[in-house]
């Protein structure tokens, strides 16, 4: 039964933090173009601003 | 010149006659590029070094062909977030793939005072930032119309739809619950299956439900509270009225138990309720989300301008609701006219298809009224505005829109029609088990107060609340695969409702362009046509054009508007116009060439590939029905004959239209209006159920329920026949939880459930109901 006293806080904080993660995300607006998102991965770096 | 041989090896599906920027066939002559546009475009994105975008693009032929930049400054709708940094949100039209966002992104930001520049492909949204004046915000239009985007403003109200703050409210609540449910549910199961545990770990574990609980419950329920306050506050009783009952009430005779050491808590039943109300609120959000947001963008196109003549002569470009009665406005050529006017003088050859549904343009003579929408087919002219855009036919139109949607917007959905009988007779049963326990029972008040709080959970609406919104995520999304965008949330419910259907013939049943028919011209003399015809923007000199795409084009052409086209000698037009003694008869065209018979082309507006089927497929579906066309007789008939509908009515004004809608309405039939026009909008408006084929007016799209995005008219009749089967199952999902209760609640009410068997049945009910929900999705009509 000890074991809970470290287990049952370990697993609230684990929890809190994918909560603090997913609440991250959505004030960052990363679910507001899921299309674009999918899309945007396959982009190349950006080519040189400034030319050759 | 080495780029061409890498694009087309690239894209073998892109042949060598297709044009270099926006893939559409090229004409013998033309070497790499369709037009003067395409060619500057093509310069314009390798001279940016972004010419692998060719390579990755896979929008449609001829989508990109470069477009004219909007007519009015874009400098006042710049907002300036700090000093000396403009900000300005457009909606991008022509935006079809990852490639073109990314395109769009590269281009802008080659620009050097550009700070950032943002595409969302879900909204169509560019959202661009830069240092400087605000007028260069008309300099960033220009160059994506030259790369064939075509730009407008997003209205405050648009942007307000657009920005969505309720829905990211309602993910956090439910990220919220869904982590106090899980968290308080690894607490609970000790509990449950824990039996040999001590009194002081039990107690333990109770507290720290507690703890977990309260905030979860205070936060996440939100969405509930608030509506349920505000709608008792007017004395009604909704859903969320049972849904904040239920939860607060559980949480309170938890925490009373938590206190007592009693041995049940339900706070696991508490959380776990609002994770899944939440998640069928999430679904039902998205739904409608997507409904307005389609909305919004159709309004964002419709804000126009019109080129105004100044006393002194000068020509300005002003907003369409600045102009005012009395104004003269030019009309240039193939310009769409947005207000009423009357013509001033001379002739101006008038396409007015999308206002009144006849199928060819003709003269209008001066002094004549010039109804808002139509198209200039013929020169530039001068018109004296007749009504101001508050007060014309456009503006009577959607006020009329407006009062037939009020109407329709009255038919209640199965969700709420089940709500209210439900929650009355829960909340009965709840009052009746605690008084039943405490009076007659001969128990305490706190006992029979859980007993009823059970009863509470047990009825709180769970199974419904999931039940109808997962059933139209899921059909919606099969919907969307095959082509057909809802417009409104409750479409499918109406579509599956309806029992005849109305069809417009221009532009649904057929495919809205004149095509060439089979006649006794020689193949030399339809290229020579066609060489002439290309010059012209005449429906049928179009079609000409289509048939023979690639011959050589003639130099010289010269045109007559209303009256046809000359170069040099030849003439193609109207009969009277290449001297020919016959009477006009409709959709025909004559060349006349020196020393040469004269010829004649006849067209006619075909049917849609797949008309046919279609209709065969909605019989099939034990649906009446009908033509119902403002163009004239002759071709009404043909078109019914061709397809076997007997009922039929040509030369209908829009709301004679209307009008017929609500007459076959009020004997009864619930009808599915189908029809792409603006006059066919308010038709659609009042019809039980509405659609528009791809390529209908703006008007017509923002009022009909469904949308199609492919061509032809199989797809309506899939709906239906999802939108069938996923009423079927919505059914079946209301049965199946109200079935679940009355075993449940009998149950509760005996005092003989434990939060064990609140959590079984509650996450029992829900995954039946997901579960049967996915089956919507299958279509079960293939043409």
């Amino acid at each position: 039964m000890d074991a809970l006293i470290v287990l049952i806080p370990l697993a609230l904080a684990l929890g809190l933090l994918g909560l603090a993660g997913f609440i991250w995300t959505m004030r960052h607006r990363q679910y507001d173009d899921l299309e674009g998102a999918a899309a945007r991965i396959l982009f190349d770096d950006p080519p040189d601003r400034k030319g050759p | 010149m080495s780029r061409i041989g890498t694009i087309a090896a690239a894209a073998p599906d892109v042949s060598l006659v297709a044009c270099a920027h926006c893939v559409a066939p090229l004409a013998p002559g033309q070497d790499r590029f369709c037009c003067a546009g395409c060619e500057g475009a093509h310069d314009l994105v390798a001279g940016l070094g972004l010419d692998l975008y060719y390579r990755r693009r896979e929008g449609a032929a001829g989508a990109l062909r470069p477009v004219d930049p909007p007519a009015l400054s874009l400098a006042a709708r710049c907002e300036q977030p700090r000093a000396g940094e403009q900000r300005i949100d457009l909606i991008l039209g022509g935006l079809s793939c990852g490639a073109c966002v990314w395109l769009v992104e590269q281009a802008l930001g080659a620009e050097s005072d550009v700070i950032a520049a943002r595409v969302s492909l879900t909204a169509r949204r560019l959202t661009l930032r830069w240092r400087g004046a605000a007028e260069r915000a008309d300099d960033f239009a220009r160059l994506l119309a030259r790369l064939g985007f075509r730009v407008a403003p997003w209205s405050p109200a648009c942007l307000r739809v657009a920005e969505d703050a309720e829905g990211r409210r309602l993910l956090i609540a439910l990220g919220i619950a869904t982590f106090g449910s899980m968290n308080v549910m690894l607490v609970s199961v000790a509990v449950w299956f824990g039996t040999d545990m001590g009194e002081a770990t039990r107690s333990l574990m109770h507290w720290l439900a507690m703890l977990i609980a309260l905030p979860v419950v205070a936060v996440a329920g939100m969405p509930f509270y608030r509506p349920a306050f505000a709608a008792l506050r007017h004395g009604r009783m909704t859903m969320d009225l049972a849904v904040s009952l239920g939860v607060l009430a559980a949480t309170a005779m938890s925490v009373s138990e938590v206190l007592r050491n009693g041995p049940f808590t339900w706070f696991d039943g508490a959380t776990a309720l609002l994770a899944l109300l939440l998640g069928g609120r999430v679904l039902n959000h998205a739904g409608r989300r997507r409904a307005m947001q389609a909305g919004a963008e159709l309004l964002a196109w419709q804000q126009g301008s019109v080129s105004r003549i100044t006393p002194d002569g000068a020509v300005e470009t002003i907003p369409l609701e600045a102009a005012q009665i009395g104004d003269r406005v030019l009309v240039a050529s193939g310009e769409r006219l947005g207000l009423d006017t009357v013509l001033e003088s001379g002739t101006a050859l008038l396409d007015t298809s999308a206002v009144t549904g006849e199928s060819l343009p003709r003269n209008f003579l001066a002094g004549e009224a010039i109804p808002a929408g139509a198209l200039n087919m013929g020169a530039p002219f001068v018109a004296k505005v007749s009504a101001c855009l508050a007060d014309g036919s456009l503006a009577q139109m959607t006020r009329l829109l407006e009062q037939a949607e009020h109407a329709k917007s009255r038919i209640t959905g199965l969700a709420d029609r089940a709500a209210r009988v439900y929650v009355p007779v829960a909340h009965g049963l709840a009052l009746a088990t605690f008084l039943g326990w405490w009076i007659w029972g001969g128990e305490g008040w706190q006992p029979a107060l859980v007993y009823a709080v059970a009863v509470l959970i047990i009825t709180c609406p769970c199974g419904l609340a999931i039940a109808v919104p997962a059933v139209q995520v899921v059909a919606a999304g099969a919907l969307f695969r095959r082509g057909v965008l809802l417009g409104r949330p409750d479409a499918l419910e109406r579509l599956a409702g309806v029992d005849h259907v109305v069809l417009d013939k221009t532009g649904t049943l057929t495919e809205g362009q004149a095509r060439l028919l089979p006649g006794a011209w020689s193949e030399a003399a339809l290229r020579q046509a066609a060489g002439i015809a290309a010059a012209s923007r005449h429906p049928l000199a179009r079609a000409l054009h289509r048939a023979r795409p690639d011959a050589p084009l003639a130099s010289g052409v010269r045109e007559v508007p209303g009256e046809g086209l000359a170069c040099g000698d030849m003439r193609l037009g109207r009969a009277s116009f290449a001297g020919v003694a016959a009477p006009d008869a409709g959709m025909a065209l004559w060349l006349s060439t020196p020393g040469a018979a004269p010829v004649e082309f006849r067209f006619a507006d075909g049917l849609r590939e797949d008309a046919a089927a279609a209709l065969d497929g909605l019989r099939k579906l034990r649906l009446g029905t009908e033509i119902l066309s403002g163009d004239a007789e002759p071709a009404v008939s043909t078109a019914a004959r061709t397809l076997g509908i007997a009922q039929w009515r040509a030369a209908a004004d829009p709301v004679a239209k209307a009008d017929h809608v609500r007459a076959l309405q009020n004997a009864g039939r619930r009808v599915l209006m189908i029809g792409d026009g603006a006059n066919d909008a308010l038709a659609l408006a009042t019809a039980h159920a509405s659609a528009c084929p791809a390529g209908g007016t703006h008007l017509a799209r923002s009022t009909a329920d469904l949308v199609l995005r492919a061509e032809g008219l199989a797809p309506v009749v899939q709906a239906i026949a999802i939108a069938r089967r996923a009423q079927r199952i919505a059914r079946q999902n209301v049965g199946a939880s109200l079935a679940y209760n009355a075993i449940a609640v009998p149950m509760a009410m005996a005092g003989a459930v434990t939060p064990l068997v609140a959590a079984a049945v509650m996450a029992s009910s829900s995954l039946i109901v997901i579960l049967n929900a996915l089956r919507a999705g299958r279509a079960s009509w293939t043409p």
